[in-house]
């Protein structure tokens, strides 16, 4: 079973003053996120990310397309009883202490008042900020703004965890404590979606990860078979190559970068490797280093979205690391 | 350098802008009063009201023209009070803001109480339109069918200020006959019809007017003319005896003591706020300089 | 139904943590306590002014109140994101929308049961005693409530379609013209135009009657409203507000919040 699905979600936007121009945020977009695993949505800021989990979470509408949560529908008012969401930058209720806006979110759950009073001491233990449960929310520096937002949506104990950038706010220190609550939730049975712009943490977490860049799908896969694609390309540092040499390198070598007396090149093909190791040898060039790089998340999010943003160029660049993905 | 220039700065920006607050408040003071002063000058040869119509500030109101018809009353009050102190001769603006006050709330029934007596009554106690008291007087009993005493005061006014008893007679009669009405009414009416210019009617009229003020100013109104006309009684009565004398004597009194010594009165005479009476050369009484009592009321 | 409830007790917290809030009533209830004053300058009338500049001081400053207040009720949520937190519930738009109401007209209600209770005392410390003929003032105050009903209704609507100072001054605006919708109709009558004056009835009928709901002045004279017109104007203020609230919903239900 599916916790999220999505079939084709479209979603434009009337922009201009009068409202006379469309913009696509989202186009046919369709994800499949299987039950109990950690998803994550990556994408630059403005590929539509928010705009997905808004959709999900029926805050904004799609033009086109539908979506099930848990095997509902999106208007099916009574899934949102199973689903946690943090918002992007949340910002609550400034009057509230931060107890008192759990018991709110609770009470909107219909959680009985000794529940609720019990959730809400034990997330705010969970996610460390207890001491400031009696502190006012205005008060409340961006960090620990995130932790209760995050606290808000695990109060009704929920399947399904919606995270819009859960790491943004936090140092390094707060970052690696909600990796290891999203492990957690994951341990107990819970699905997570989360959206991020930071490849690394997703890396260590999801087990499958979305690619959107402007409105569409750019890839979509299990995150080990993305990462144990084999050698990406090999890495090659010469000092002081002759220029006869370089030449000759730079028919085969996809990267060239002179620092100094040092050359550093990237060679793609597993099999020009030997090739090249025998030209540089040849002309007497000193190899400092020879490394063979494995594809990182990174690389496929830049080789998907295109480092100069050209989403044609990306297309080629995937195919030529010989990476087989799910293209949409 | 530049760090002490700074503070040095920091210091001097302070200091001159609380010079500069302090000079211009202080100067600020006289000019407002000297606007004042040229404003009330004005305001004084000018008697102007903006929204002249009752009817359209009602409209205006947005249900508060129960508050603004008080206003408008204390404005009054005010009005004719000033006026009263600078002894002025005409109160031009008694009618209208009157008129205002009762189109804003018809049934603050003081407001015709206090034009029954002020606005018909003439200069300088009043502003000496009785015609006009009288329309607001009807408005008042239109609007306030039930409040008897708005009769009373429309005859008073036939009675007092036109000196037209037939009329006032008749009113006090349609006045008796509402409910609630004092019992006396029907007397009045009786009395007014048969003893109409006499004194004592009007002793009477005014004695219930003090009776039933419903004001300071009335009130005092009302026992001002209670004690012209108390005056004017015993000067009658004095002037009776002073004929007596002459009749009896064969040559005028110059003082009363001349009366007291022949046995014609008890002691010297006083009117009614304590000052003695005098005789004036062609042998009638008359007040004493210093009396309060205002025999100009009863014109 | 409990989160209707819920909400409209957050929204009711929320309000009376205004600071604005504590002023006004101050304020008002200042005021009350210089018509005291004020009346013995003019003697006679001393409990009409009273009740009327208390009245009209509960009413104006209540219509602050339910503007001020009301203008926000939506926008802000929706400006400040902390609406995805609570419509990623299980609330429905409806329920949002409603609580939200009701809360404000909470709010009201005891801020003006507070300031009648003041102007009672007022009554109370003038005369020493108070009569029955003084409860006819709770008339008054019943129609001064209703009133907020529909503004609040009325602010609520268009902070859900526009921006808090735009919604401010079409809520004043359509409050002073309810005022005057018997004056409209009668304007258009005047011109002769049966277009015009078809026009000016329509709107007559559209738009709030507030005049309806103006009783200080007969009440100050110690007069009582009757009972037809109790019922009825409660009548309308149902159905209005019920009108204002169903237009809120449509335009909630269709929102997006980007």
């Amino acid at each position: 079973m599916f916790a999220v699905e999505t079939f084709d979600l479209t979603k434009d936007y009337d922009v201009g003053f009068f409202r006379q121009r469309m913009k696509r945020a989202l186009e046919r977009v369709n994800l499949r996120v299987a039950t109990g695993e950690i998803f994550g949505l990556l994408g630059p800021n403005g590929a539509g990310k928010t705009t997905t989990l808004k959709i999900l979470l029926r805050l904004v509408f799609p033009t086109a397309g539908t979506a099930r949560i848990l095997g509902r529908e999106l208007d099916d008012i009574a899934m949102h009883a199973r689903v946690g969401y943090l918002p992007e930058n949340p910002y609550f209720y400034d009057h509230l202490t931060a107890e008192e806006f759990l018991n709110y979110a609770g009470e909107l759950f219909g959680l009985r008042s000794s529940e609720r009073r019990r959730r809400a001491g034990r997330l705010l233990e969970r996610l460390g900020v207890a001491e400031a449960r009696d502190i006012p929310l205005r008060k409340f520096s961006k960090g620990m703004l995130q932790r209760v937002g995050i606290a808000q949506a695990l109060i009704n104990d929920p399947q399904l965890v919606f995270l819009d950038e859960p790491m943004s706010g936090l140092d390094p220190l707060g970052r690696r404590e909600v990796r290891d609550l999203i492990l957690e939730l994951k341990g107990e049975g819970k699905t997570v979606f989360f959206s991020t712009h930071i490849l690394s943490d997703a890396e260590m977490l999801c087990d499958q990860v979305a690619i959107l860049d402007r409105g569409r799908l750019q890839g979509c896969g299990k995150l080990r078979e993305i990462l144990a694609l084999g050698v990406a390309l090999t890495e090659m540092v010469l000092e002081n190559p002759s220029p006869e040499l370089l030449k000759e390198l730079s028919a085969h070598a996809r990267s060239l970068v002179r620092t100094g007396e040092r050359v550093r090149l990237e060679v793609p093909q597993e099999a020009d490797v030997a090739k090249l190791l025998a030209l540089a040898i040849r002309h007497g060039a000193k190899i400092v280093s020879l490394n063979p790089v494995k594809m990182s998340l990174e690389d496929y999010f830049m080789a998907q979205t295109g480092a100069t943003g050209d989403a044609a160029a990306g297309q080629e660049a995937a195919s030529l690391s010989g990476t087989k993905l799910r293209q949409q | 350098m530049t760090s002490g220039g700074a503070v040095y700065r920091e210091i001097n920006v302070g200091r001159v802008c609380g010079l500069l607050l302090l000079m211009c408040f202080l100067a600020l003071v006289p000019l407002e009063q000297g606007i004042d002063q040229a404003l009330q000058a004005q305001s004084r040869s000018v008697e102007t009201l903006y929204i002249p119509s009752g009817n359209i500030l009602r409209r205006l109101s947005l249900g508060h023209e129960g508050l603004l018809a008080d206003i408008y009353w204390t404005r009054v009050v005010q009005y004719f009070g000033r006026k009263r102190l600078d002894r002025a001769t005409q109160f031009k603006l008694l009618g209208p803001l009157l008129r205002i006050t009762t189109d804003l709330d018809p049934q603050l029934v003081i407001a015709y109480r206090f034009g029954a007596v002020f606005l018909a009554e003439k200069a300088p106690g009043g502003a000496g339109q009785p015609q006009e008291a009288l329309q607001l007087l009807r408005r008042g009993i239109v609007a306030n069918p039930d409040y008897w005493r708005l009769w009373q005061d429309l005859g008073f006014i036939y009675y007092w200020d036109l000196k037209d008893y037939a009329s006032a007679a008749r009113v006090f009669q349609t006045g008796a006959k509402r409910p609630g009405a004092g019992v006396w009414m029907k007397a009045l009416a009786a009395t007014v019809a048969a003893r109409g210019g006499e004194i004592q009617t009007s002793r009477l009229l005014w004695s219930e007017i003090y009776r039933q003020a419903e004001g300071d100013s009335i009130r005092k109104s009302a026992l001002d003319h209670l004690l012209a006309l108390q005056a004017q009684e015993e000067m009658e009565q004095l002037d009776r005896l002073l004929l007596q004398y002459w009749q009896r004597k064969g040559y005028p009194a110059h003082s009363f003591r001349e009366l007291v010594a022949a046995g014609f009165l008890a002691a010297l005479p006083r009117d009614p706020s304590g000052a003695p009476y005098r005789v004036l050369t062609d042998g009638r009484a008359r007040l004493a300089p210093s009396s309060k009592v205002d025999l100009r009321l009863l014109h | 139904m409990r989160r209707i409830a819920s909400i409209a007790l957050h929204t009711f917290k929320e309000s009376v943590r205004e600071r604005v809030l504590y002023n006004l009533i101050v304020f008002a209830l200042l005021l009350i306590g210089t018509a005291i004053l004020f009346g013995s300058i003019s003697v006679g009338i001393e409990r009409i002014i009273l009740v009327n500049l208390g009245l009209s001081s509960i009413s104006v400053f209540g219509l602050l109140m339910a503007i001020f207040i009301g203008i926000g009720l939506v926008s802000k949520e929706i400006e400040r994101q902390s609406i995805s937190s609570i419509l990623s519930k299980p609330v429905r738009r409806a329920e949002f929308i409603l609580g939200k109401y009701l809360g404000l007209l909470l709010t009201l209600v005891i801020n003006t049961a507070i300031m009648t209770v003041g102007l009672y005392a007022a009554l109370f410390y003038q005369k020493r005693t108070l009569a029955a003929a003084d409860l006819v003032v709770l008339q008054a105050v019943y129609f001064i409530i209703l009133q907020f009903a529909l503004v609040i209704g009325l602010a609520l609507l268009f902070s859900c379609i526009s921006t808090p100072v735009l919604s401010a001054v079409f809520t004043f605006c359509v409050y002073v013209i309810g005022n005057f919708l018997a004056d409209i109709r009668w304007f258009g009558q005047e011109t002769g135009s049966a277009l015009i004056e078809k026009g000016t009835t329509v709107l007559s009928y559209l738009l709030p009657n507030f005049s309806n709901f103006n009783a200080i002045t007969q009440v100050a004279h110690g007069q009582g409203v009757p009972g037809y017109v109790l019922l009825s104007n409660s009548l309308y203020a149902l159905l209005y507000v019920g009108i204002l609230i169903s237009a809120a919903i449509l335009i909630f239900e269709k929102r997006e919040f980007r």
